[in-house]
């Protein structure tokens, strides 16, 4: 016997918000159009730099981990638009509560990608500064992020920093999760949450179609965006391959968000171009035809595309980028592999805000057996 | 006889309770077309179909609780969890639900799930993977909670833990998945799912182990006999209910016992080995019971769990402080 799963769905086409075909063609959009009209070729160069960086980073944190200096890595091949857009919708004040996949956004918010290497080095669990940033520590279990954020969002409500119309002042919070994630009572909680309190936080999801070897399918009957209607707020799916369409869209519900007017899920459509992580392998479960057909719609092809088409960027920049990251790779190269271990004694020291007694003895027991072999070289 | 490592056992015994009992399901996270990100449950969607061998959405939470729910109807639910530090999201239906549904309804109603979680360290992995959460749900009265430290133990203590009418946390030690071992697949188990293990007999000291540390203390003891020294190691195997029986009967001819678990130290599974010793054994004992075990902190970064995990020295050490007092 077989159980019938199958739901009818009849909801109209899911609408994609796209500025950018992945041609590089930019496609007139009544709605969004006005929220890039200030973006100059400096700034399609400078996004386009942010991209091609964080993929160089992303691939060099995939060798580092093949050379046996990381643990683990997590690659965002094929998010680097959905990263980068959302990314550079944000003002200094606002806040990142990401996943663990978000490094190109950590890198426009000026984190050193060495802390994300050291993360998965096994080094440490999050050493940048959060305050500094305001992006926040990676968190690995699934959809917890997204309560973090609200509560955050909520405190920025607390202290009078929405609506106030000031640029300056006005902040919010973006909430970055995986299709997968949406199943997570916690995010659910989180759209309950910011709905009913009317938090400043955007709900960026990145479909990226797979939760490890699980597509979409396994989570969800309806276009993800359209949960959102459910919960009471808006939703909208855009192409996350398509770095200026992140960018408006997410632009959008920032401002909305900032002056008062509540959350907004965005429902970024992209591709997890690599596999899982860097122990996954999935030839197991999907086919090397989607990644192709995906491969077609690289969000990087398409800004250099439209920058070339429109004259926007010449040879000698392209080069100079390469050459950037280039440099950038062979640094982190280097510095990953000089990153020191922790101390074994180190791991008591930020248990408590004080060391409790107990602490204090385990640490002296570890110290005395560490320095007995010591004593035993010495001999 | 077939070589089989601790996954391919397990599988194996997931599939022969799949075979006997059509009540029996698979469900978690990846555990179909994948086979479950280590692999456990390989095969098992193909050979028996989507019906019952189920790729979750990602919610924990939901798989034990729509785990609960097919008890009720009669079904025998194994929930993967696919790393330790993922069941909390699903701790709340484990320990409100699952544990006391016998209970709250005066034995009228069985939750026969297998709840089965890969635990412990030493895999170079980021957080969240290396927890070693066993002692929160032995806490917990109306859980069994039992753990395999080899593949001939996993492939029978998995179909007994199906059988049982009892809900089971199944600890599966996933720094020892690729030991192999012998196991006759078409035997007998040659002991009930509740009872320990003497893993090698001895006589100048105990030492008490279970999952992931057995290894550590059966090497522990070959290093002790080349000195010497007698280790009698026994595996725990079951954690609730406890089965002291053959360590009562160790302590009483060593006088010396240590307890090696990589869970953290407080109120941890040695605490309450040490105490029911105390109790039974007080004057059999020639020294305090020593236990090595994990710090007191956060299961720490990759680049430190050497340290902070029990190995051979330390045990060693532990043994030595058990004949210096
Ligand atoms: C609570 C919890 N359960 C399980 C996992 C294991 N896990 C890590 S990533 C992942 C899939 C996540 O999929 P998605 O939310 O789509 O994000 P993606 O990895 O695709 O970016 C799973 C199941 C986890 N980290 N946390
Ligand atoms: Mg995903």
């Amino acid at each position: 016997m077989t159980v019938e799963t199958a739901a009818g769905a009849t909801s109209p086409e899911p609408e994609l918000v796209q500025l950018l075909t992945p041609e590089g063609q930019r496609v007139p959009n009544e709605r969004y159009d006005a929220l890039v009209a200030d973006i100059t070729g400096d700034d399609v160069r400078s996004m386009y730099r942010d991209l091609v960086l964080g993929r160089r980073v992303d691939g060099e944190a995939v060798a580092l981990q093949r050379q046996g200096e990381l643990g683990l890595w997590a690659s965002l091949l094929g998010q680097e638009a959905a990263q980068v857009g959302s990314a550079r919708a944000m003002r200094p004040q606002d806040h990142v509560f990401p996943t663990y996949r978000e490094h190109a956004v950590a890198l426009c918010r000026g984190v050193d990608p060495l802390h994300l290497l050291a993360l998965f080095r096994g080094v440490d669990q999050g050493g940048w500064d959060t305050v500094g940033s305001n992006f926040h520590l990676y968190t690995i279990v699934i959809g917890a992020q997204t309560l973090h954020a609200t509560g955050y969002a909520m405190g920025i409500q607390r202290d009078g920093a929405i609506g106030t119309g000031d640029p300056d002042r006005d902040a919010a919070v973006v909430a970055y999760f995986g299709d997968g994630a949406t199943s997570q009572g916690d995010v659910n909680e989180a759209f309950i949450w910011a709905s009913v309190v009317n938090a400043p936080v955007v709900f960026f999801c990145q479909n990226n179609q797979w939760a490890i070897s699980e597509p979409l399918e396994r989570q969800t009957r309806v276009p993800l965006y359209r949960r959102a209607a459910g919960f009471g707020f808006p939703g909208v799916r855009v192409d996350g391959n398509d770095v200026l369409a992140c960018l408006a869209v997410t632009r959008e519900a920032l401002q909305r968000a900032r002056d008062g007017e509540g959350p907004t899920l965005v429902e970024a459509f992209t591709y997890r171009m690599g596999a899982h992580t860097t122990t996954d392998d999935p030839t197991r479960y999907r086919l090397n035809a989607e990644l192709e057909h995906w491969k077609l719609k690289d969000p990087i092809e398409r800004v250099k595309a439209y920058m070339v088409r429109g004259d926007l960027a010449d040879q000698a920049f392209f080069d100079a980028v390469e050459e950037e990251a280039e440099e950038l790779a062979v640094h982190l190269r280097a510095a990953c592999r000089a990153l020191p271990d922790p101390t074994p004694t180190s791991i008591f020291d930020h248990v408590y805000v004080e060391p409790t007694p107990g602490l204090v003895a385990q640490r002296e027991e570890m110290s005395a057996y560490l320095d007995s072999f010591a004593e035993e070289v010495a001999r | 006889m077939t070589s089989l490592n601790i996954i391919k056992a397990v599988n194996a015994g997931l599939r022969r309770s799949m075979e006997n009992d059509a009540k029996v399901l698979v469900m978690g996270e990846d555990v179909g077309k994948l086979g479950g990100v280590f692999r456990v449950t390989d095969g098992l969607q193909k050979d028996f179909g989507e019906d019952r061998v189920i790729d979750t959405p990602l919610a924990e939470s939901g798989i034990i609780g729509t785990a609960v729910g097919l008890a009720l109807r009669g079904y025998r639910p194994v929930c993967e969890i696919q790393f330790d530090g993922f069941v909390f999201p699903g701790y709340d239906q484990i320990v409100n639900q699952v544990a006391k549904m016998h209970f709250r309804s005066g034995g009228r109603l069985r939750m026969p799930i297998v709840i089965r979680i890969p635990f412990g360290g030493a895999i170079g992995a980021v957080e969240h993977h290396s927890e070693s959460p066993e002692a929160y749900f032995a806490h917990t009265p109306g859980l069994k909670v039992v753990t395999c430290s080899n593949p001939l133990d996993a492939y029978w203590m998995i179909q007994q833990a199906i059988e049982l009418d009892d809900p089971v946390v199944f600890f599966e030690p996933k720094g020892r998945y690729y030991t192999k071992g012998e196991v006759d697949l078409d035997g007998e188990p040659d002991l009930p799912l509740e009872s320990a293990r003497v893993a090698l007999p001895g006589t100048d000291a105990t030492v008490v182990a279970y999952g992931p540390t057995v290894k550590t203390c059966l090497d522990a003891a070959a290093a002790a006999a080349d000195d010497g020294r007698s280790l009698e190691v026994i595996d725990l195997r079951t954690l609730s209910p406890l089965d002291l029986r053959a360590v009562y009967d160790s302590v009483r001819r060593t006088g010396r016992l240590v307890v090696v678990h990589e869970a953290q130290r407080t109120l941890g599974i040695g605490a309450e080995v040490a105490a029911r010793v105390t109790e039974q054994c007080f004057y059999s004992l020639e020294a305090p019971v020593q236990r090595v075990t994990g710090y007191d902190t956060p299961y720490p970064p990759a680049r430190v769990e050497e340290e902070y995990l029990p190995d051979l020295d330390r045990v060693l050490d532990a043994v030595d402080r058990t004949f210096a007092y």
